[in-house]
């Protein structure tokens, strides 16, 4: 007789303990300690505070070790995590003019206040593979330190009126998207928070389709810098604002052609884009999209995946997708077997079944005279 | 640390249930809502759990059911989430639930006025496969325009000779809105009308509630001469014999035999102890 499948909670205790095994591979070697990942995979714990949302390097490196060095997961982990914890309050807008630039770079002018400076990047190295181990770790001193405060390559263009001035101030408080639901059309804070947290893969070719003709960009990296950039609050019982730590940032000022419209004059416009950590990658796409998704606002015709911010800002974020697209292994017998009997009924007006011996239905193969009764059927 | 009683922080529960007040003042209306990162991939129940969490109790007793069955991996897993965080009584019997979490299904056994039944809901917009545009849907419902879904059926009929939709068969909820019933076989729709329970509509990912209060009248889509019909099998379930009951089909060999058996695991064993009793 027929038994029906049992013990979902067995399988799934055993299955925690295959994964558990599965994720500490051989005892033999010694495993990851949280500082090992967090000093020497910075670039990947950079990328889950990231679009976790959490500026916490050990928590994303605890995270990328439960999740078996699987970034998305280890993204899921850290969010699960975050939406637990209380707010104490609201930091005052970071100020990247006064970033202690390690890495600073321009696509439109050869020379700018400050210097041009690479930092730690990975654009020269040759992407050849270091067959032997443990490469030279010795740094060489700067000749002059760095001016500590470096002069942002936009406003230079500012003062002379050819770039769109956007003044502090003439933001709207922004929406807290982990609080309010994203709504459209959505203003440009709210835009740049979900790009922020969205997907860099997916970023990365919204992006790049913009440079391929779905939508007209036409953007020069106007400037790229990272550094550590001060986070201050004002607590309301102090009424002053105190300075709590520094983080790591990552800021992309895209600057794009604008030949005029909508009641604004010909001028080079912005694009931004901001990431935690060394994350030059995403700030760079980020800066795309953002500009890309101004379309309506410049009166640009709106026709590509990019510039449609319903598509891009409902379709961005990592966990949201890779959840969705994965709900797919849950059972679904139950529709399943739905649609299974509408197409048997539909067939069945084609194809005549046949009962077979054990009363079960058995679909017969078609011979010629069928067909011909089949088209009769259908004329 | 230890989490707060059902995960979520209080302040977020009553957010939920301001909410879902909302949808049940306006039934069949889908209620933006701060939904929450929760512990579960989005897709597989978020939505249902936050609904479940902002109204659980310590004397709750929680039922939770996949595909009708209370022992699919999923709903397993989201009843030993909640035994958790929350310490409630669980159960596998529809009739000793407080508060029942669904996904695909309406238990077999009629509900009571003191249950409350919360669905799974991945997508809550019942015209987005012919209108992706959030912001032109929302036009639509604040016009009551159903025309995109009417013609969608009429077509279905002048292509197929039926209407082609088994599951997720829309729903008119008190005359006003069109509602996702969520992913339910058109066979359970009968039972959203006039129901006792209270029902309660939970998307996560697409952050939205919504509600259908109790006794509420509730008309799936249809045409004068094309009533709505619901899924008939010519098979009784073989385990427990029942003729009314939706049916699971089993493959039990490699030559396609087949063998049919109630999804509404609960229902199909209190028949059997009957018998045996």
């Amino acid at each position: 007789m027929y038994v029906a499948v049992k013990g979902g909670e067995q399988a799934i205790a055993r299955s925690l303990e295959l994964l558990a095994e599965a994720r500490r591979g051989n005892t033999a070697v010694p495993e990851l300690e949280l500082a090992q990942i967090r000093e020497q995979l910075r670039l990947g714990v950079a990328r889950v505070m990231q679009e976790g949302s959490l500026y916490d390097e050990d928590l994303a490196a605890l995270a990328i070790r439960q999740a078996a060095g699987d970034m998305l997961e280890a993204i899921f982990l850290l969010r699960a995590y975050r939406t637990t914890l209380p707010r104490f309050g609201y930091t005052q807008p970071l100020n990247t003019s006064a970033m202690r630039v390690r890495r600073r770079v321009s696509g439109t002018f050869k020379d700018i206040p400050g210097g041009q400076v690479l930092g730690p990047t990975y654009d020269y190295t040759q992407r050849l593979l270091e067959f032997d181990a443990a490469p030279t770790t010795c740094v060489t001193p700067f000749d002059a330190p760095l001016p500590p405060n470096m002069p942002r390559v936009l406003d230079l263009l500012d003062a002379e009126a050819l770039i769109e001035r956007i003044e502090p101030g003439d933001d709207p408080e922004p929406i807290d998207l982990t609080r309010e639901p994203l709504m459209f059309p959505a203003d440009r804070a709210t835009r740049l928070q979900n790009l922020s947290r969205g997907d860099e893969g997916f970023l990365l070719s919204m992006a790049y389709s913009t440079q391929r003709g779905y939508a007209e960009s036409h953007p020069f990296a106007g400037e790229i810098r990272m550094g550590d950039v001060d986070v201050v609050i004002c607590p309301e019982e102090l009424g002053f604002p105190v300075e709590i730590g520094s983080i790591t940032l990552t800021e992309c000022q895209m600057i794009n052609q604008f030949h005029g419209g909508n009641g604004v004059p010909p001028q080079f416009t912005r694009g931004y884009g901001l990431a935690m950590g060394e994350g030059e990658r995403k700030a760079m796409s980020m800066a795309l999209v953002d500009r890309t998704l101004r379309c309506d606002e410049l009166a640009e015709t709106n026709y590509a995946p990019a510039q449609n911010q319903e598509f891009v800002l409902s379709h961005s974020d990592s966990v949201e997708a890779s959840g969705f697209v994965q709900h797919l292994k849950l059972p679904h017998y139950v529709d399943f077997q739905a649609e299974l009997s509408l197409l048997r009924t539909l067939v069945s007006t084609l194809h005549p079944v046949q009962q077979g011996e054990d009363g079960r239905g058995r679909f017969e193969p078609v011979s010629p005279e069928k067909e011909e009764q089949r088209e009769v059927l259908k004329s | 640390m230890t989490y707060n009683f059902a995960f979520l922080d209080e302040d977020t529960k009553r957010m939920l249930r301001r909410a879902l007040l909302k949808a049940v003042a306006i039934p069949g209306y889908q209620v933006p809502f701060g939904s929450r990162e929760m512990p579960l991939p989005y897709g597989w129940g978020t939505g249902g759990i936050q609904v479940t969490a902002a109204l659980l109790g310590p004397d709750d007793v929680l039922k939770v059911i996949d595909q009708g069955a209370d022992d699919t991996t999923n709903a397993v897993n989201i009843r030993r989430f909640f035994a958790r965080v929350a310490g409630v009584a669980t159960t596998e019997h529809t009739v000793d639930a407080t508060l029942i979490q669904t996904r695909h299904r309406i238990p077999e056994t009629s509900l009571r006025e003191d249950q409350i039944l919360v669905f799974q809901v991945p997508e809550p917009e019942p015209l987005r496969t012919l209108e992706p545009r959030e912001a032109e849907t929302r036009t639509l419902h604040a016009l009551a325009d159903y025309g995109l879904m009417h013609v969608k059926l009429y077509e279905d009929i002048a292509q197929y000779g039926h209407i082609a939709t088994s599951y997720d068969y829309p729903v008119l909820v008190d005359g006003r809105y069109l509602t996702s019933p969520s992913p339910i076989p058109k066979f359970d729709n009968p039972k959203l009308d006039r129901s006792p329970a209270l029902m309660l509509f939970g998307a996560g990912r697409e952050k939205r509630l919504y509600a259908i209060p109790p006794y509420t009248h509730v008309e799936s889509l249809a045409f004068e001469d094309h009533p709505f019909e619901i899924q008939r099998w010519d098979h009784r379930c073989e385990l427990c014999g029942s003729s009314e009951s939706y049916l699971d089909e089993v493959v039990v060999d490699d030559r396609g035999a087949r063998l049919f058996v109630c999804s509404d695991t609960d229902f199909c064993s209190g028949r059997r102890a009957q018998v045996q009793a």
